[in-house]
């Protein structure tokens, strides 16, 4: 089993971001991708800065480095950055919407699909294999057992990714929630989206957390966490967990993760999040309460 | 510029002909489509006579087949399309690659228009479909502002529709796992969202309470008028302020718009509402083909006329309307 960070979905400070990925530097991931998935107005490193931060994290490290392109594409600029980023000529790319799975496949390069790519059946997966997708970042809300009814149907399978750990992207949107919830349009938003390096939570009026608001995206208002399905994860064939980027407290969590596959597993090392999705249920339940789960 | 209208019954399909719908579009009764909601959509016999009442009347039939097939029940959506083909549909809406490629090796000659699920938003998504799957049009998401719908209209390979009126989808269409997220069910997966299985209504004290699978959607006060718990329309907390924290209840009007929308090229407007009453059907069709022919007749001289307004707000959601994102300041 690989373990791999997933891009940020924060709006991080580019100081912040470099002393980040400086960090991860020393931890035993297996995969960082590195780029700006949400929002095309974030200037606090543009595609060329994320390249630049590829290069000199690619000459510190044998972790395999992935760049990532941003999901919901808007304007001509957005498209733009999603150009250059598949143009880098070195390292492999993350497509994360249609337009980046065609300039990919045209330029004849192998890619992979992120979670936000549309891929629920064996022939999605075939079609998308036939064009060059080598690795496959599964849906945050497809299940155990669909996941288990394509790769079962697959002839052939690419490389398979769950995402394990973090707050889930839910959706994406043209408005942006931090900039209405400061009564700003997005024209202007100020950038607001800044001052929170973990999102904004948004609850019930009972104070349940429901959703997590990072600009134009819905997070997950829980975490998912499937360290406790780790041993179902192996069985069921999954070769990459994906481990999303967190503000604070990112290495314990790699740790955890990390001493499942040296035969170490301990769910107690991390809150327990929440693991609806991956056991077929609405995604806010917890299901594993405690304990490692088992193969049903 | 063709107007594509909703049917989820044969009265709504009749109600759409006689008001004016050059196209309708309609689903099959599972999940399928994404209006897959109890006691909606047709079966092969409703079909047929769909198909039947649209010939005499020299209009087209489309079916929407627009969920993302299961690996296990693929053989349900290849059947849909089989059936759709076996009607003589002059259109099938597909969002599912793997459904698209099963749908053009089989029936090479059934026209394809990409679902506004498949959330294309550039040209070279466009390109993406066109390539591979030889798509004849594309349903362009709610999320574009009306700058990059005409920027992206004169650089598409394929004939584009946009969403003139109906329930307002603020997320990425075929990007949202909200509802899944609380109820399990979601648009790609079940064609559905917020569904109604898992709504309750309770009155508490003064409060009526709104809930989807048991988490509050909101709370109304007597005097408020408490509409269908639809997740991103419902009031939360965020900061310590209780708000629509990411939209009100509102459906989109995009009639303003017309004249632009024909110059940039949009070659039809589509209308929502497949679960709507054949009364809501009757009066947001004649409506739009008045308004579309009026542009056709007037070009730049076209006014939205009062009573237009006053009939599209009646039927829409929290009686209020707005350009969404076509109109930069909504976003």
């Amino acid at each position: 089993m690989q373990l791999a960070l997933g891009p940020a979905q924060y709006y991080w400070r580019r100081n912040d971001i470099n002393h980040f990925y400086e960090a991860m530097l020393s931890t035993p991931l297996d995969i960082i991708y590195l780029g700006e998935v949400v929002c095309g107005k974030r200037h606090e490193l543009r595609a060329a800065d994320w390249l630049e931060r590829a290069r000199i994290l690619a000459e510190a490290t044998d972790k395999q480095i992935v760049l990532s392109t941003l999901t919901l594409l808007e304007s001509n600029a957005d498209l733009n950055w999603v150009r250059k980023i598949c143009d880098n000529g070195n390292w492999l790319v993350e497509a994360n919407d249609m337009s980046a799975v065609q300039l990919l496949s045209e330029a004849r390069l192998p890619f992979t699909c992120g979670p936000a790519v549309n891929i629920y059946n064996h022939k999605a997966v075939e079609h998308l294999m036939s064009m060059g997708m080598v690795r496959w970042t599964v849906p945050v809300e497809m299940g155990s057992q669909q996941l288990s009814g394509v790769l079962n149907a697959c002839e052939k399978k690419p490389e398979v990714e769950v995402f394990a750990y973090g707050h889930m992207p839910l959706a994406y949107s043209a408005r942006c929630f931090t900039a209405r919830h400061h009564g700003l349009d997005k024209d202007n938003c100020a950038y607001r989206c800044m001052e929170y390096p973990h999102g904004l939570p948004l609850a019930s009026q009972e104070g349940e957390e429901l959703f997590v608001i990072n600009g134009i995206q819905t997070l997950s208002g829980e975490a998912v966490n499937l360290l406790s399905h780790y041993p179902q994860l192996c069985e069921r064939g999954i070769d990459i967990l994906r481990l999303s980027p967190q503000w604070q407290q990112m290495a314990p969590i790699i740790d955890a993760f990390d001493r499942a596959r040296r035969d170490d597993l301990d769910p107690q090392l991390l809150p327990p999040g929440v693991d609806g999705y991956w056991c077929d249920r609405p995604g806010l339940e917890l299901i594993a309460r405690s304990g490692i789960a088992t193969s049903e | 510029m063709e107007l594509v209208c909703p049917a989820g019954s044969l009265p709504a399909l009749e109600a759409a002909i006689d008001n004016g719908a050059d196209a309708v579009y309609i689903g099959f009764s599972d999940e399928t489509n994404a209006r897959n909601f109890g006691g909606l959509n047709f079966n092969d016999k409703n079909a047929l006579r769909a198909l039947e009442r649209i010939r005499n009347r020299g209009r087209k039939l489309y079916v929407a087949i627009n969920t993302y097939a299961k690996p296990d029940s693929f053989t349900r959506w290849q059947a849909a399309v089989d059936r759709a083909a076996g009607l003589n549909a002059d259109a099938v809406i597909l969002a599912d690659i793997g459904l698209m490629g099963y749908a053009q090796r089989r029936h090479p000659d059934l026209a394809l228009h990409l679902s506004v699920q498949a959330s294309a938003t550039s040209a070279p998504a466009l390109e993406f479909y066109r390539q591979q799957f030889g798509i004849r049009r594309a349903v362009l998401p709610r999320v574009l502002s009306l700058k990059q719908v005409q920027q992206l209209t004169a650089a598409s390979c394929v004939e584009l529709e946009v969403f003139g009126f109906g329930s307002l989808c603020i997320m990425a269409e075929g990007r949202c796992h909200l509802s899944s997220y609380i109820t399990g069910e979601s648009p790609n997966k079940n064609g559905v969202c917020s569904p109604a299985k898992a709504v309750e209504w309770r009155k508490v004290a003064n409060e009526l309470e709104t809930r989807l699978n048991g988490v509050l959607i909101d709370r109304f006060a007597d005097h408020e008028n408490a509409g269908y718990p639809t997740l991103c329309k419902g009031r939360f907390i965020v900061d310590g302020k209780r708000q629509h924290a990411l939209e009100e209840p509102t459906s989109l009007n995009s009639m303003a718009l017309l004249p632009e929308l024909k110059a940039a090229g949009i070659k039809a407007i589509k209308l929502e509402g497949r679960q709507r009453s054949p009364a809501y059907v009757s009066q947001v069709v004649r409506t739009w083909r008045e308004a579309i022919d009026q542009v056709l007749q007037h070009g730049d001289d076209f006014l939205v006329k009062d009573r237009w307004q006053e009939t599209l707000a009646k039927n829409s959601e929290g009686k209020q309307t707005t350009l969404g994102a076509y109109d930069r300041p909504w976003q």
